[in-house]
């Protein structure tokens, strides 16, 4: 795992990473040129907010409807010959998997690019029993190389220089002169992937869209390892999860111009590749067989939920990290999870529950910068307020994993006699005289205090209160 | 296995519903008369090579490009589908040629013809349905007669696109075309070579598919 995984809370590790002059430097620059891009392409305001209006709505819509519409792409993917698979967990998605792969003897597969096998951490189970799983996208070559999880959902490695990457194919590619030519470097790749690919047993891939309508999946991408994993092995297992669904073929070009544009900038992908059906009689080429495993992971209790769910709408595009002032500083292996950024800062403790990522929806200013540029108009720093209070006062709801762990009973009593005090005139006044006369004799390094003193100049209480200061002013009754 | 189907669907049936909205106006760009300038203009933005040619003339075309192309290689291996239209316009034009290069039909299995797609094949040629002015983007629409892996493989994807049946969007081309009732095993929007900014948002071609992408526009199809 990366070096900045080992400490153990998310404040300690971005400590650490704040220092890495180096990795900033790596992240600011990707990070500027990216939001560079995405601007440009959404330049006309009118016509972005319109085209929004239309993609969020599309992904709302399969929200409302969406046991009908799984229903709807299990039977049509079925009708066209691919086999569709359901799993609650991550652990039961592996074994479908493994069992698919093992029932046609593989011992190799190759993998296009795919967050939700991230989030089943299936090469690591595949390893353990016997199967090899290459990584095929540069970036994840690169990190799977280097023995990393990727830092940005879209561009893996962007926190590597070449300098690094060079080093990397020195090491691990047979007769790989040290260079950091970017194109000799990506030619390297290709000719080790190319003869992997010829000889895999099969091919994973993730969706990028599920079209109900017609049982297709839709996957996007630019350097055709997503079409060589789905084509070139007898085999294709596709991954995704359950909300991963779009109504009709129709919505697809709404959409289609919001990810690429929102997620590198630009206008489309090299590839849009469309998988209806496995071979059929009299083809050439293609997998005979194509599977489908649904993932549930904890959507279907997120779901369950009306504000939490617009969570579900997300579309992966990652603009949401490229324009974060937080993940921009501290990248994206500080946040520990599968999903890092604003998306994962949500999205994170309402999967894995609050216990184990409750300090995430912590790490957010607040800013509302993701929320401006989401193309599905997800009101992401809401669910993050609403995390951040379920974590100490849970709501009836059902929904967030853990609710209420990190309530404690001083905190409580803080905010207890905060609301007294302010609901009371005579209290507050009288707080306010006490915090004018001593609270500059409160040692910063009380308990309470600490926490914030340790990182900030500690204030200064003012010698006047505001009402003190406006009666002289010539107000009264203030 | 479908203990899991039945837990996860009741688990959605048992939330709050919630409305669908309607879907809101979209207009997509239109581009009037403009529309083939377009399509040639953001094909090159992806550093496609785009050529005017005709229905007739564009075999001759292609000779002469690939000519300069495949220069001091020695096989020139072309790999093409001779029952489409586009492969057998190509076989007539350049049968009993020797200043072309070899034309190999891929008219078996991937099984068998593996060898000559992953390591011999210098360039695939294809037909097209449909061209996508917006994107700069050809319409893949493979089949039993054209399999999928000729345009992904050879390093250069030569694609054959008739001036008429460009659109302005692909939502055009969905809609007119009538996918929803007819999605073959895989259709493909290509837009330029292969390629990837993964080392430092560099831009780098060819990364797993064609290093290089052609467009043929036939002006007079």
């Amino acid at each position: 795992m990366a070096e900045t995984a080992a400490a153990s809370t998310f404040v300690e590790r971005a400590h650490k990473v704040l220092g890495n002059t180096k990795l900033r430097g790596n992240f600011r620059r990707a990070m500027d040129g990216l939001m560079a891009k995405r601007a440009a392409q959404f330049a006309d305001i009118a016509a972005w907010k319109s085209l929004r209006a239309r993609g969020a709505a599309a992904k709302r819509r399969v929200l409302a409807r969406l046991p009908e519409l799984l229903e709807q792409l299990e039977a049509n993917c079925t009708a066209n010959g691919i086999k569709v698979h359901w799993a609650e967990t991550t652990h039961e998605a592996n074994s479908i998997v493994l069992k698919i792969l093992q029932d046609h003897d593989a011992r190799t597969i190759v993998k296009g690019k795919s967050m939700v096998s991230e989030e089943m951490h299936l090469n690591a189970f595949l390893q353990k029993h016997g199967i090899e799983a290459i990584e095929s996208d540069l970036g994840e070559y690169i990190i799977q190389l280097a023995g990393e999880a990727p830092s940005h959902i879209v561009m893996p490695c962007i926190h590597k220089d070449k300098g690094e990457i060079a080093e990397l194919f020195t090491r691990h590619i047979d007769g790989q002169p040290y260079t950091e030519d970017v194109a000799e470097l990506t030619d390297a790749a290709r000719r080790v992937l190319r003869s992997r690919f010829a000889a895999a047993d099969a091919g994973l891939s993730g969706v990028n869209f599920a079209v109900a309508e017609t049982g297709t999946l839709v996957l996007i991408e630019n350097e055709g390892n997503g079409r060589l994993s789905t084509t070139l092995p007898p085999l294709h297992i596709a991954v995704m999860g359950i909300e991963k669904l779009v109504e009709t073929l129709d919505d697809i070009p709404p959409l289609l111009s919001l990810l690429p544009r929102s997620a590198t900038g630009q206008s489309i992908t090299t590839y849009v590749n469309m998988i209806t059906s496995p071979r059929k009689p009299g083809e050439k080429d293609g997998p005979q067989e194509v599977h489908l495993v649904l993932l549930d992971n904890g959507r279907s209790r997120v779901y369950a939920d009306n504000q939490l769910r617009d969570t579900l709408r997300c579309i992966r595009c990652g603009a949401c990290m490229n324009h974060c002032p937080v993940y921009a500083r501290v990248g994206g292996h500080t946040y520990n999870a599968v999903y890092p950024g604003p998306i994962g800062k949500i999205l994170t403790p309402q999967l894995d529950g609050i216990a184990v990522a409750g300090d995430l929806p912590h790490a957010c200013t607040l800013c509302n910068a993701c929320v401006e540029i989401c193309p599905v108009n997800i009101p992401i720093a809401d669910i993050m307020v609403r995390l951040r209070r379920e974590a100490v006062h849970p709501s009836d709801s059902p929904a967030v994993m853990g609710a209420g762990c990190k309530h404690t009973a001083t905190e409580a009593a803080v905010w207890a006699g905060w609301k007294k005090m302010y609901a009371s005139p005579a209290l507050y006044r009288m707080g306010a005289k006490m915090m004018q006369r001593f609270g500059n004799m409160m040692p910063g390094g009380m308990p309470l205090l600490k926490e914030w003193t340790s990182v900030r100049t500690r204030p200064v209480f003012a010698k006047k209160t505001l009402h003190e200061l406006a009666k002289e002013q010539g107000y009264s009754d203030v | 296995m479908s203990e899991a189907r039945a837990r996860i669907l009741s688990r959605l049936r048992a939330a709050p519903p919630s409305v669908a909205p309607d879907r809101p106006d979209w207009q997509p760009p239109r581009f009037g008369d403009q529309r083939l300038a377009k399509f040639r203009t953001m094909l090159e933005s992806w550093r496609a090579e785009v050529h005017d040619t005709t229905a007739a003339a564009w075999p001759e075309t292609l000779a002469a490009l690939l000519g300069t192309k495949l220069a001091g290689k020695n096989s020139r291996t072309v790999i093409h589908a001779p029952n489409t239209v586009t492969g057998q316009t190509l076989a007539e034009a350049w049968a009993g040629r020797s200043d072309v290069p070899v034309l190999v039909p891929y008219i078996e299995s991937v099984e068998s013809f593996k060898t000559v797609l992953v390591q011999q094949a210098d360039a695939g040629v294809t037909g097209t349905v449909a061209g996508i002015a917006e994107t700069g983007t050809v319409v893949l629409w493979p089949g039993a007669d054209e399999p999928r892996l000729m345009s992904l493989l050879p390093p250069v994807h030569v694609a054959v696109v008739a001036a008429s049946s460009v659109r302005d969007t692909m939502a055009d081309v969905v809609t007119e075309q009538g996918w929803k009732d007819r999605m073959p095993t895989n259709v493909v929007l290509v837009s330029g070579p292969s390629k990837t900014a993964d080392i430092e948002q560099t831009l780098a071609f060819g990364v797993h598919g064609p290093k290089e992408f052609v467009v043929l526009v036939l002006t007079d199809a």
